[in-house]
């Protein structure tokens, strides 16, 4: 059994590394982006009412899309569940994978992908009313919390009580939708899941202005893009797609004033823009891709507010997302 | 005295005799009509009794909830969430319909592009031309009507939804395809693959050749031995790893095969249930004046083997359909999985819009059945004529 799982295994290494080799030549040829992303998750990815892919994840790709092609459009989104989303890119069903992914150790390690970046710091979060009068989380102790079963949503809440000497009565759900419904039936003081969910889930409550968000961020959950390994020219490129929407959100250059910004004498932008060296041509692009990708799909937090901030019903707080010079933990690279 | 006269002579001692046969009586009223009916059919048996009663209060629990959710307190307009929230418009809630409307489009044609949408119309009248006319039993000229059903109308749907350069038709990528699309077309290549392929398995499982045979006895009992999950996942999932990195199978092409295939093997032991209830004097009659195989099957056999198992066969037909939404599985969008989509756009985030989007495919799947057992039911009444003589 042992050996046929690692001949599997070896079988899978094999075609990876084929598959891995000359992703950007692939893509050209083929004249369309391969996208995995979500599909169902409000956004990050899910099809509008006209079927057309949107939310942060997809944007990303659309940028890459926009680098490679001058054409957001030529993406094909694969909507894949949390359970393929590896194998389909191992396999090169996909060139990159898109899907609100958190970045551990043993995924970068052991499944022959490599994470490229962070476009969403996640992290688990708790709902209450608001008429229990409870401001944080330290405040639960004894409260009785609605969490889906089997997620390590459920396993970073016992951790967490555990660790703060706390009591709470666990009352699970096979999904996510059941545990909503339960928590606003009143079954439940509290409900848990990721930050980014819990606000989209807010909404679906009877009242939504009854219920809080706690501040307390109860795990780490970097959501990244992931690449095959063995491609590192593909690698650069997806990692730094979402490097230059951060820098032309810390340079203000957005899709409305990219064009004036291009003859700007900064000469930071002049570099980011392509006006002033050929950073574009050593990623195997056109000098001018940053161009494409903000003037197409905009900046980072012009992504970040059409799709989950003030500009979405999500509404979602910048919070950690907030570039490092505003009171947040998103930082690029310089380009030079 | 003659005998007559002696039996003359007893009447007229009698006094008063009826000569002639009264008419009939109508029954009494409380045995016909709407009344005879009630008490014949649910008032018969205490045990009747008690069923009636129970069911009859189950209805009034249900059927006022479901008329007032869909009709009474339902929305019928509105821009977004804010009119289907109880704390804004203060007021019981029912269905959501103007969530359903805006999203309607999505859930027909999924993300096929907006200005190719006429193609998969038209797909529709040509699959409804279709039907209409090899299910219709008045419809004329019904032997051109299957060559048009089985061979024109699928090459055309496919030059029509796939697309065709050479003549002006742009290409759709299937991951485009949704909705009722994507369910109709995976149910109707299911249903009419699985019937042939059914047949010609079932008639291998009974075959006097060991190699056909055993074939056929492996391939049905592997299909059936495996959830179609699973069939659905392999091919989806692991068929890429095995295969050159250029050569990229369609999605929906990997899935229609596999539901045909397995459709096929549960068809053939529907199919194969029904040869065995053929008496073997049959196929003994017909060999006896001299029909080849394929004669004796065509003629004889199998058109009294399908007659029995119509039920069957449509009871098949009915799971396949349903079971269509099990292609959500490999990232296929038909109508369940729109739907589900739609449920989590933020703009209609309230209460009700999971319960409405939900109704809204159980109203779907509920008429699609229900017509593929009417007709069965049809079919079976007309056939059973036949032995009644």
């Amino acid at each position: 059994m042992k050996k046929i799982a690692a001949l599997l295994a070896l079988a899978v290494l094999v075609v990876a590394q084929s598959a891995s080799a000359q992703t950007l030549k692939t893509v050209k040829d083929r004249g369309i982006l391969n996208c995995g992303s979500n599909g169902t998750l409000a956004g990050f990815g899910l099809p509008d009412a006209q079927g057309n892919w949107t939310g942060l994840d997809v944007d990303l790709c659309r940028a890459i899309a926009a680098a490679i092609f001058n054409d957001p459009k030529k993406v094909k989104f694969v909507p894949l569940s949390a359970k393929d989303r590896f194998t389909a890119l191992q396999s090169g069903e996909v060139d990159v994978l898109a899907r609100n992914t958190t970045w551990t150790s043993s995924r970068d390690t052991s499944l022959g992908l490599n994470f490229t970046g962070v476009n969403y710091y996640d992290g688990q979060g708790f709902v209450v009313r608001k008429a229990l009068k409870v401001n944080s989380a330290l405040e639960l102790n004894g409260a009785s919390i609605c969490v889906q079963q089997g997620t390590t949503t459920e396993l970073n809440l016992t951790d967490y009580f555990r660790s703060h000497n706390m009591q709470m009565k666990s009352v699970t759900f096979a999904t996510a939708n059941e545990a909503v419904k339960a928590y606003d039936a009143g079954r439940c003081d509290a409900y848990t899941s990721d930050a980014s969910a819990l606000y989209a889930e807010r909404l679906r409550l009877a009242n939504a202005n009854d219920h809080i968000i706690l501040p307390e961020i109860i795990s780490k959950e970097p959501l990244g893009p992931m690449v095959r390994q063995g491609d590192d020219q593909w690698f650069d490129i997806v990692k730094w797609t979402l490097f230059a929407m951060l820098n032309a959100e810390e340079l203000n250059v957005t899709s409305k004033n990219v064009d004036e910004a291009a003859k700007s004498d900064n000469p930071e932008i002049k570099r980011l823009l392509g006006t002033e060296g050929n950073f574009g041509e050593q990623l195997g692009l056109t000098k001018d891709w940053v161009v494409r990708i903000v003037k197409l799909v905009g900046n980072y937090g012009e992504s970040f507010e059409r799709n989950v901030g003030q500009g979405s019903p999500l509404k979602i707080d910048r919070g950690l997302n907030r570039l490092w010079n505003k009171g947040g933990i998103q930082y690029a690279p310089p380009v030079r | 005295m003659s005998m007559s006269d002696e039996g003359e002579l007893a009447i007229a001692n009698m006094g008063f005799v009826r000569r002639e046969q009264l008419p009939p009586q109508p029954p009494p009223r409380r045995m016909t009509g709407p009344i005879g009916w009630v008490r014949e059919n649910l008032l018969s048996t205490p045990l009747n009794i008690v069923l009636t009663i129970l069911v009859a209060l189950l209805l009034a629990w249900v059927i006022p909830e479901i008329v007032n959710f869909l009709f009474i307190d339902a929305v019928w307009t509105g821009m977004d969430r804010d009119a289907c929230r109880e704390v804004v418009q203060h007021r019981e809630i029912g269905a959501c319909w103007p969530f359903v409307w805006e999203r309607l489009p999505y859930f027909i044609y999924g993300s096929y592009p907006g200005p190719e949408r006429w193609r998969v119309d038209v797909f529709f009248a040509l699959l409804a031309v279709a039907v209409v006319w090899t299910l219709w039993l008045g419809a004329p000229r019904r032997d051109i009507g299957m060559v048009y059903a089985f061979v024109l109308m699928p090459v055309a749907s496919f030059i029509l939804l796939h697309g065709f350069e050479v003549i002006g038709l742009p290409v759709v990528d299937t991951v485009l395809w949704g909705g009722v699309l994507v369910t109709i077309v995976v149910a109707s290549v299911g249903i009419v693959a699985s019937l042939p392929l059914g047949i010609l398995l079932a008639l291998g499982r009974r075959s006097h050749m060991p190699a056909v045979r055993l074939f056929s006895t492996i391939f049905i009992e592997f299909v059936r031995g495996v959830p179609l999950v699973t069939v659905l996942f392999m091919a989806s999932v692991m068929l890429p790893l095995f295969v050159p990195d250029n050569f990229e199978p369609d999605k929906l092409l990997r899935a229609l095969i596999g539901i045909a295939l397995f459709a096929s093997a549960y068809m053939a032991e529907v199919v194969r249930a029904g040869l065995q209830a053929i008496p073997k004097g049959q196929f003994e009659g017909a060999m006896a004046v001299g029909l080849t195989y394929w004669q004796r099957m065509r003629l004889i056999i199998l058109p009294q083997a399908l007659k029995t198992t119509i039920p069957n066969i449509v009871n098949n037909y009915v799971a396949l359909f349903k079971d269509t939404t099990l292609v959500f599985i490999v990232g296929i969008f038909d109508l369940l999985r729109t739907i589900e989509v739609a449920r989590i756009d933020p703009k209609w985030a309230a209460p009700v819009t999971s319960t409405t989007g939900y109704a809204v495919a159980a109203i779907f799947y509920l008429v699609f059945c229900y017509g593929m057992s009417r007709y069965a039911r049809a079919v079976e009444t007309r056939l059973a004529q036949s032995d009644r003589r």
